[in-house]
């Protein structure tokens, strides 16, 4: 038996067709209704972080003037701004929200292959969501300990939130935790098990693979957070010793000792670092879709992307310690971590050079996607060189507590995702509700939010190469600082403004397409990938009809030479593609 | 077909192939088993961090050692026994035997319970003499690895209840794949309790 994909097997695959309501858009275990309700839920506590760090400039940029930020509530922002953005949002928005959809539309299959677990796995989310807000609720309100959480201070008197704060948001993190494996087992195994016939796997699109190393590093680190989280949480409460030392927390001699928080550090960092390609390689992948299908070109060097996507995924699990420079560590332990950090350049490097290949000579349609590629490539390159010199142990001990690295790990971290993401959801969102986003819209969006951000960021390299201290709550009388300094902290904070009111545009622009919207062709993009050959835009439950797809080539089939059109979809069989030279007169997207 | 032969394949040439490398697709295992090959793979990355912040706990001073209560050994032996029934389950049920079968698994289900309730007088036993959690980190982590294990654990009887229901039901063919997964687990959890149990008693 040459082929025995479970997708194919349809007693196997129990669909559990919605009966009702509350079957299809509330309980439901189609991934795209999860996909949607993960997005969703996902934007929403974006939002609520995005104001956060909007409470922060305010602060920073005209101190002494809000009289409703006091220090401790700047901490607490500080916190659940962070742990917001990188877990709750973009983990969650990257994997949860795209891996849901795109993966078995893109590997032709009827749906993930543990729905129910699907489900699960977005209320448990769902729940870790509603008991991190509950935290804002509690007495002494959340944690204020950083997004870090580092013991000794997160559960020491003089930190905010060191009540039901911390408390809430360690639990809170362990249900992510639970949320996430059950998600990402569903991810890896529909990669493994149900591709539809033909589909090996050096024929999946990039995005696939992206998400796919994506949730194994996922799986395979997040242990890592939920260690930490279950023994500080047991210090938080019992009052054990796994992390805190014998300390004098105001005045008085604590009931803990012997506990090592560099021991946190490690491991927290153990789970940290690939948790920057968690977030990264499904970007990535998207990234090079998104390149070829809108440059008309096949993205140039497949394997090397497929090989280096692989190779980021098993380095960025030896290159932790270098957060913790500082930490006081062995001179070799450092270099050791130095050298790893500039090894995972290369493979990162060789992506960036292929896209811009791809982009070479390409037949580039300029779309709203487009847009955001390219600026993602300019902002992931700064990010990026601006890593190689934090990498470097001498470089960053005298930037590491500066705003330096605000300004390198949001450039490399916050901005190059959210491109990719809204360029994403300007590419899919036809897919997903059956119209397009109005274009003009899309574009004042990009460029106002590429400038805005670009002028949050920049000069956040240039304040902290003159030292501006990072986590600071107000500056007060500075000698070393510059009077520009403060100048330049509140154009920050102007700007930070700005693109925040812009997200408004683009909230606006999802919400008015949805009624208003042109109505999307089936393949608008003119991609070659399965999704966009679905029988119904958007798909129905089970994706395919009454017969699932065929794979009989790759996924970048563009300007193949001699077709008479710029695409072949992975569908088409050799026999069935139009020849530039035969009498083939068809309207484009006649064979859709 | 090996992964690294996969991953060199050339996907841009040999459109229309649907046998071979370039577009035979043959699963190795169900995806119920791939699921829990996966699993069992987080689940050990979380044992194997515990178990290395438990050496690098050690090396402070403040560590004393703990007395580990004897009926530990009683409560392995237990857990041995039920994995040798939960294999027995799956032997019989892969030559076609529920009935038999369907014994075996509730004799592999009392005597997990019993483990879990022999861990759980291994407690009491220590914070009746006084070891309490925050009193030392060798008590402490002492109750986490027993208590993450019996969760465990605690979670696949919730999948062998589930297994009984489609048993009763006469769903052979789904039951006696999953008869099978329930071995691997119970095999599984007994070794990581092996593994700590040694690092119990040595250090």
């Amino acid at each position: 038996m040459a082929y025995v994909a479970l997708a194919d097997k349809d007693h196997e695959q129990h669909l559990h067709d919605p009966q009702s309501f509350i079957s299809k858009y509330i309980w439901s275990q189609d991934h795209k209704v999860i996909a949607v309700q993960y997005s969703l839920t996902a934007i929403a506590i974006g939002m609520v972080a995005l104001v956060l760090s909007l409470m922060m400039r305010l602060q920073l940029g005209f101190p002494d003037t809000f009289s409703f930020i006091t220090p401790d509530e700047y901490y607490q922002a500080i916190t659940l701004h962070g742990m917001i953005m990188v877990i709750y949002l973009l983990t969650a928005l990257l994997l949860g929200g795209f891996g849901n959809y795109l993966i078995p539309l893109m590997v032709g299959a009827r749906d993930m292959v543990f729905p129910f677990m699907n489900m699960l796995s977005y209320w448990v989310y769902l729940l870790s969501v509603l008991v991190l807000c509950a935290s804002f609720f509690v007495s002494g309100g959340p944690t204020g300990a950083g997004w870090t959480l580092y013991p000794p201070q997160a559960v020491l008197p003089g930190t905010p939130g060191i009540g039901g704060g911390i408390v809430l948001m360690l639990v809170s993190l362990v249900l992510f935790i639970v949320a996430f494996t059950m998600g990402g087992l569903n991810y890896v195994t529909t990669v493994l098990q149900a591709r539809c016939r033909g589909m090996t796997l050096m024929r999946m699109p990039l995005s696939v693979w992206g998400i796919f190393v994506a949730t194994i590093l996922g799986l395979l680190a997040f242990p890592a957070l939920l260690v930490t989280g279950i023994m500080l949480l047991l210090d938080a409460v019992l009052g054990t010793s796994f992390f805190m030392p014998a300390i004098l927390s105001m005045g008085e001699q604590t009931k803990t000792a012997g506990g090592s928080p560099i021991l946190f550090q490690h491991l927290f960092w153990f789970f940290g670092h690939p948790e920057v390609y968690i977030v990264a390689l499904p970007a990535f992948g998207v990234i090079s879709d998104l390149v070829s299908v809108h440059a008309r070109k096949n993205i140039f060097g497949y394997r090397m992307m497929v090989w280096a996507i692989l190779a980021i995924g098993g380095i960025s699990f030896i290159v932790w310690a270098h957060h913790m420079y500082v930490s006081g560590m062995n001179p070799y332990f450092g270099f050791f971590f130095a050298t790893t950090t500039l090894i995972i350049a290369i493979p990162t490097a060789l992506k960036i050079y292929n896209w811009v290949l791809t982009l070479w000579r390409g037949d580039i349609r300029m779309t709203v996607p487009m847009f955001f590629v390219i600026g993602f490539i300019f902002t992931f390159i700064n990010g990026g060189l601006t890593g190689l010199f934090l990498g470097n142990v001498a470089v960053d001990i005298p930037l590491s507590d500066t705003y330096f690295v605000v300004g390198h790990f949001h450039m490399v971290m916050g901005v190059s995702p959210i491109l990719v993401i809204f360029g994403a959801i300007y590419h899919w969102y036809p897919k997903i509700t059956g119209r397009m986003l109005n274009d003009t819209m899309g574009k004042i969006h990009f460029w106002l939010t590429l400038f805005g951000t670009y002028a949050i960021y920049l000069p956040m390299h240039y304040l902290g190469i003159q030292g501006l201290p990072r986590r600071y709550y107000a500056m007060g009388d500075t000698s070393f600082l510059d009077e520009s300094t403060q100048a330049m902290n509140a154009g920050i904070s102007v700007a930070a403004l700005f693109v925040a009111v812009v997200q408004l545009l683009f909230l606006f622009n999802l919400f008015w397409s949805l009624f208003k919207g042109k109505r999307a062709e089936k393949n608008p993009w003119k991609a070659t990938t399965l999704e966009w050959q679905t029988p119904d835009n958007p798909p129905v439950h089970g994706n395919w009809g009454p017969e699932l797809p065929v794979v009989h080539r790759w996924a970048y089939d563009y300007s193949v030479p001699g077709a008479a059109r710029d695409y072949i979809p992975q569908t088409m069989a050799p026999e069935d593609v139009p020849r530039a030279d035969d009498s083939y007169h068809g309207e484009e997207g006649e064979h859709q | 077909m090996s992964f690294f032969r996969k991953v060199t394949s050339k996907p841009w040439e040999h459109a229309g192939e649907l046998e071979g490398i370039h577009g035979d697709f043959q699963p190795v295992s169900t995806a119920s088993r791939t699921g829990l090959v996966m699993f069992l793979a987080v689940v050990s990355s979380m044992f194997l961090l515990f178990i290395v912040s438990y050496y690098t706990r050690m090396q402070s001073a403040d560590w004393e050692v703990l007395k580990d209560p004897r009926i530990l050994w009683f409560n392995t032996l237990v857990l041995v026994l039920a994995s040798v029934a939960m294999q027995m389950a799956s032997n019989l049920s892969k030559r076609d035997k529920p009935g038999r079968a369907s014994l075996y698994l509730v004799g592999g289900t009392v005597l997990t319970l019993v483990f879990i309730a022999g861990q759980v007088a291994a407690w009491e036993q220590l914070l009746v003499a006084g070891y309490y959690a925050a009193s030392n980190p060798a008590n402490a982590f002492f109750y986490l690895f027993t208590g993450l294990h019996a969760l465990h654990l605690v979670g696949g009887i919730w999948f062998l209840v589930r297994l009984g229901i489609k048993l009763r039901q006469h769903d052979y063919v789904q039951a006696k794949q999953n008869v099978a997964l329930c071995a691997t687990y119970w095999h599984y959890l007994l070794l990581v309790w092996l593994v700590l149990f040694a690092l119990l008693l040595r250090t």
